[in-house]
């Protein structure tokens, strides 16, 4: 099954990206794209915590780094779509916003809503994480031993 | 998956599973009594009731098993989405789900051990109809005698006799419950000459 390649890694991608969104962000872009559609609540929004296993150097074994409050709500949209979300902090707002991108990602309007909402998130999202790698980079020593001369 | 089989969660899961806890409590107090209880649309065949002590009592430590009819899809994805409980075989379960003859025999139920006589089953009786009428309760919780719609009597004498140890009954109806304990003595309906 490994060597298949996973249908669902698309809905894996934008999931990924919801749930490590800044507060307030999705739902700033979702509203500045459409009016939000009407949905009804599967599971109304409700806070938790989730251990976060990690492994030292990414081979090592597993270890429990840490909890993380998480977020999660499920709902569904009157064309019938199902959105899920989970996301990182105690924000309600964001988790209703961040399951109706995931419902209309679905739907008839996802190239509209991955250009107004996924498109940008990602880009933030990568500026990111190359702005803290270069001031990373910064702070790297090199090590050297220069020749005492001592012959 | 479709939106129907996630639906019929508790709106309002603090308050809604806080009063359909107490209705068990109540039920389990008093046995015998019945209790309301609401909040919950399971799919069929589920009923309100057993629905709504699922999403009460079950999470993802208790193992669930869903007897006969009630062993289709829709439950098990109901379930999983709205509690995550695992699901079992009889024998590992602490809850099981379903009509009485779809639940016999009993005696591949868990009925906990001498250390843990909690480690027992629960069974959630899924009744046609559930009325104060029929065999005779008398024990803990009842003031003298009460009546009530058992679906059979030498089952419970014979659970009652496995005290400190045995099963747990919930019966279940549309949007009604009552419990028997296993500290609840069952005994065929009495006569008009001897009711206290």
């Amino acid at each position: 099954m490994k060597d298949t390649s996973d249908e669902n890694a698309p809905r894996k991608a934008w999931m990924s990206l919801l749930a490590k969104a800044p507060e307030g962000r999705i739902a700033a872009l979702l509203h500045a794209a459409m009016d939000p559609p009407k949905f009804t609540w599967l599971r109304p929004p409700e806070i938790g915590s989730a251990m976060v296993r990690a492994r030292a150097g990414g081979t090592g074994a597993p270890f429990n780094l840490g909890e993380v409050t998480v977020t999660r709500c499920a709902l569904t949209l009157e064309t019938g779509e199902i959105g899920h979300a989970y996301i990182q902090g105690r924000s309600k707002a964001d988790a209703e916003a961040a399951a109706l991108v995931d419902a209309l990602m679905q739907g008839q309007s996802s190239e509209t809503v991955r250009a107004a909402v996924l498109a940008p998130l990602e880009g933030e999202a990568s500026a990111a994480r190359a702005t803290r790698a270069a001031k990373a980079a910064a702070t790297k020593v090199d090590f050297f031993t220069m020749t005492r001369g001592e012959d | 998956m479709e939106a129907e089989v996630l639906s019929g969660g508790f709106a309002d899961p603090a308050i809604q599973s806080a009063h359909a806890f107490r209705s068990v409590m109540e039920a389990m107090a008093r046995p015998g009594t019945l209790q309301h209880i609401s909040g919950a649309e399971p799919p069929a065949p589920l009923s309100k009731a057993a629905g709504a002590v699922l999403l009460t009592l079950c999470d993802t430590e208790t193992g669930v098993y869903l007897a006969g009819e009630a062993d289709c899809d829709a439950v098990r994805a109901w379930l999983a989405f709205h509690t995550g409980a695992p699901l079992t075989g009889p024998s590992h379960c602490m809850f099981a789900v379903g009509t009485w003859d779809a639940l016999n025999p009993l005696s591949a139920y868990p009925i906990g051990t001498s250390e843990y006589p909690d480690r027992s089953a629960t069974l959630i009786v899924e009744c046609a109809e559930l009325a104060q009428s029929g065999a005779t309760l008398t024990g803990p919780g009842i003031k003298t005698n009460v009546a009530l719609s058992v679906p059979g009597i030498d089952a419970f004498q014979k659970n009652r006799t496995l005290f400190p140890l045995g099963l747990d009954f919930i019966f279940t109806c549309e949007g009604h419950l009552a419990a028997l304990p296993r500290t609840t003595q069952v005994s065929a309906p009495i006569g008009a000459t001897e009711v206290c």
